[in-house]
């Protein structure tokens, strides 16, 4: 495993006393593997991948749990050990391309900067590397546009050069926080093919963050489904989307419109997903449950089997 | 008699540098064509969709019927009284200084009769008590459900819904289209749907307009449309949509992206990107007939 | 405020003085008089009476003329931001004009003009009027400049789109939607304007071009007071200087306290 997480947890302060944003995740992610973690807004995805690469935003902290990386412990490492780390070993892909490069530096000046500070080349070699990246994630003549700025690029084409700069030290993790989102359709499709290939090609590990189940299905080999900062449901991207176990992901897979499937109504989930401040007792999602007992308001599910798949909900309890 | 029809419609933005700038570096003036002869009609009762990428000049379509632009060329006949419009952003579009009891009660300053705003909210889902809270109270979806009470309180022959689900959660905006189609069964709505998302526009749409670079490439109804695309353009995007069956069905992802509409290119501005392109789509803009504006499908070589 | 009820003495009532107590040092200093708590002015003037009563002009004009700048500023700079195009490029133009003078500098233009045109005697009655008009002109722009700015975002928003698609014309927009949402940085503005204005007003006194003798606000007493410094009579200027620098450095302590108090994200 290259990536293995267990019993994590996120906290931050505040006026309302301590919320927990992450509660208690375990998962691991395998050379070559893609790991979809999939939720809706405030579920903890996002927050998840940034407590990984320990890029909370204080005061949020982890308050339990340890991360390896390559068996490594990383989640107790000290800032600038870590900072190393991060530069070498993670590569790191956000939603929004604009923000994620330098606006005064060419684009061939910024991932030969990274190649330098963390491979041992020169710099005529660093170069190579770079132009090579460059036409690996489908720059059209990376030689011409090496000197360009980033805002010369399309959206399309800005995303494919963060990452290159993401790939550029040869990271064992990727961490992808809605790398499609920000992209038209069109685009989406190529940058998804290209995220596939290089983690197949080059046997790094992806966490792959998102909302949108489209680019999972297409993307990933297993999916983590997060509600209210837990994992409510995880297992092979197939089982997951053709025989959902966790009541939230039953009604997460009914409530997204199907291309060249005739229906007149959507399965709809009642209510909201609870704030961090009134997450409820026992199920977190008890209150918005069709299928909800009398365990569920008292005791809260640990992931448990459920056909090929693991799911924190009690009807999967052994009897 | 069609509720709208929009005749030719065209809508050029002056983005031009300032007029000194322009001077001094001797540059041209600069025009955008964001929508170049848009011509469609829709019947009382129906939905009509625009789909097309970021760009392709589909709210701006929505802004003109919504008399928020007036057209550079064309016309627009409405034959109903009003219309009413929801946006896609929930967080800008309530007044956050305005209680839900102001905001839904805004359009019916127009109208004869000032029926109860609690009767709007009860109709979308939300409690009577809502009307003294403000905007900042409410999730995105429940302010979505405040818009489109808004909405509703103007009395509306056609509805115009710019991407009105694309700032939501999934499971939010299956409660929102789910909504949407309520009412319009129970109060026989017309929508104009505006939308990037081909899946959300299948499951809504009774037609549907494919919109690149400012123009309509193909206008069919939405069983036709999904089940057998013309256009190339229309072709590539449904390819592109991600596949939640995993019926594992090959896909070839389209090279390009979509050019600069400021210098779009000649002849059919899909030629670039089209793998049908012949030396003719390079020079005659494609008329539009019988559903599609194609040379391609004109000429009878495109394979079904 | 409530000066004429509480001050010990009407120094502007011809009747009540006595030119046999002109130059009383403070009451504490050798020679002082209880009745005058600190001192008396060349004319038998109780000095603190004549504070309380300076105070009252100057807060006064500052208030006014901050409240004229202000619907001034705000109503140009809500059209321009609103409206755009030609008008838009007009108001700023005039803006960026009158921003490269000193503010003292165009408030004693249009005094000076004002006291030309209307002649020493009138402008004698109109003085007050004419120093709130002069400053407040002065201080428009920074109102226009703000608003401006933050109409031309608002405007894009899509709450206002709703309302031009409702059928709401500009200007009940402006007033209904636009105003309540860009005011928030303008009340911040005006609270640090008013001192200003107070000592714009209190330099123009100084100057003599401000209110005259016989209505003095603190600048014109620190004017008048200015002539005996030298003679040994400290106390007729320093006093209405301290009394200056307590009002504004109160204003603005108020100011502060309103801005925390007005934000509803404090509370």
């Amino acid at each position: 495993m290259i990536l293995e997480v267990r019993g994590l947890s996120v906290q931050f302060p505040s006026r309302r006393g301590i919320l927990t944003a992450v509660d208690d995740v375990s998962f691991s992610i395998a050379p070559g593997e893609v790991l979809g973690v999939v939720g809706e807004s405030g579920a903890g995805k996002s927050m998840t991948g940034l407590a990984v690469i320990r890029l909370l935003e204080p005061p949020g902290r982890i308050s339990a749990g340890e991360v390896r990386l390559e068996g490594r412990r990383i989640d107790n490492l000290r800032h600038e050990e870590m900072r190393r780390i991060r530069g070498r070993k993670i590569g790191v892909i956000f939603q929004d391309p604009l923000t994620s490069l330098n606006p005064l530096y060419t684009i061939g000046e910024q991932i030969e900067e990274t190649i330098l500070t963390h491979l041992p080349l020169s710099k005529s070699q660093a170069r190579e590397h770079a132009l090579s990246l460059l036409r690996e994630v489908g720059i059209p003549a990376p030689e011409a546009r090496y000197s360009n700025y980033p805002h010369h690029f399309s959206g399309g084409m800005r995303q494919r050069v963060v990452i290159a700069l993401a790939l550029a030290a040869e990271p064992r993790l990727l961490i992808a926080d809605e790398p499609t989102t920000a992209l038209d359709v069109s685009i989406q499709a190529q940058i998804i093919a290209l995220l596939k290939r290089l983690a197949a090609e080059r046997g790094a590990a992806v966490m792959l963050i998102t909302h949108d189940m489209g680019v999972i299905a297409e993307t990933a080999q297993r999916v983590a489904v997060m509600y209210a900062g837990r994992i409510v449901e995880l297992g092979p991207v197939r089982d997951v989307i053709h025989s959902p176990r966790h009541p939230y992901t039953v009604g997460l897979m009914g409530s997204i419109p199907k291309l060249g499937v005739k229906q007149d109504r959507l399965l709809q989930i009642e209510g909201a997903m609870p704030r961090l401040t009134a997450i409820p007792q026992g199920c977190a999602f008890n209150p918005r449950c069709p299928r909800r007992f009398d365990r569920c308001l008292t005791d809260r599910p640990e992931l448990l089997a459920a056909g090929a798949s693991r799911a924190a909900c009690w009807l999967h309890a052994s009897p | 008699m069609h509720l709208l029809s929009v005749d030719s419609v065209s809508r050029d933005f002056d983005v031009s540098s300032p007029w000194l700038n322009r001077v001094l570096e001797r540059e041209p003036r600069r025009i955008l064509r964001a929508v170049d002869h848009v011509s469609f009609e829709i019947s009382k009762g129906e939905t009509l969709a625009l789909v097309g990428e970021s760009g392709c000049g589909k709210s701006t379509v929505a802004r003109l019927i919504a008399g928020l632009y007036a057209p550079t060329e064309g016309h627009i006949a409405f034959s109903g009284r009003r219309l009413q419009m929801i946006f896609q952003d929930p967080y800008a579009s309530l007044n956050p200084r305005w209680r839900v009891r102001k905001i839904i009660a805004e359009p019916m300053l127009f109208l004869e009769e000032q029926k109860p705003v609690e009767q709007f909210l009860l109709q979308v889902g939300l409690s009577a008590d809502d009307a003294e809270r403000y905007p900042h109270e409410f999730s995105g979806g429940q302010r979505q459900r405040i818009s489109i009470a808004r909405a509703l309180a103007g009395e509306p022959d056609l509805l115009i819904c710019d991407e009105p689900t694309s700032a939501l959660d999934v499971s939010v905006q299956a409660q929102i289209l789910n909504l949407m189609a309520d009412l319009q069964d129970r109060l026989g709505l017309t929508y104009l749907f505006i939308s990037h998302n081909l899946a959300v526009v299948s499951l809504i749409a009774d037609r549907v307009g494919v919109m690149y670079l400012g123009r309509i490439v193909e206008l069919a109804p939405a069983s036709r449309l999904f089940s057998s695309p013309r256009h190339p353009y229309t072709r590539m995007l449904l390819d592109a949509v991600p596949d939640l069956a995993m019926s594992g069905k090959s896909r070839t992802p389209v090279a390009g992206e979509v050019p600069n509409p400021l210098a779009p290119p000649s002849g059919c501005s899909f030629h670039p990107r089209c793998r049908y392109a012949t030396a003719r789509c390079q020079v005659e803009v494609p008329r539009f007939s019988d559903g599609v504006a194609c040379h391609a499908v004109e000429e009878g070589r495109l394979p079904t | 405020m409530f000066s004429p009820w509480i001050s010990p003495q009407n120094p502007f009532d011809a009747a009540a003085l006595d030119l046999n107590a002109a130059f009383k040092p403070p009451a504490w200093l050798d020679g002082g008089d209880r009745a005058f708590l600190l001192g008396s002015d060349n004319q038998g003037r109780d000095i603190l009476s004549t504070i309380m009563h300076g105070a009252r002009i100057s807060l006064g004009i500052g208030l006014a003329s901050v409240a004229f700048a202000m619907v001034l500023g705000v109503t140009l700079g809500l059209l321009a931001g609103y409206v755009g195009g030609r008008l838009d490029a007009f108001i700023m133009r005039v803006a960026d004009v009158q921003l490269s003078f000193p503010a003292i500098l165009i408030a004693l233009l249009i005094d000076g003009v004002a006291r030309v045109a209307l002649g020493g005697e009138r402008h004698e009655e109109i003085v007050i009027p004419v120093l709130v008009l002069s400053i407040g002109f002065a201080g428009w722009v920074q109102y226009a400049r703000t608003v401006r700015g933050s109409t031309m975002v608002e405007r894009e928003k899509e709450y206002v789109q709703a309302a031009r698609v409702i059928g709401r014309r500009p200007l009940a927009i402006m007033a209904a939607h636009v105003l309540p949402n860009v005011i928030g940085p303008v009340l911040v503005i005006a609270t640090i304007h008013i001192a200003t204005a107070i000592i714009t007003e209190a330099t123009l006194s100084f100057l003599g071009v401000g209110v005259p003798a016989t209505q003095p606000s603190l600048g014109t007493l620190i004017r008048v007071g200015n002539e005996f410094l030298y003679s040994g009579e400290w106390w007729i200027t320093v006093f209405p200087g301290v009394a200056l620098v307590v009002l504004v450095i109160s204003v603005n302590l108020l100011g502060d306290w309103l801005r925390d108090a007005l934000n509803p994200k404090l509370r």
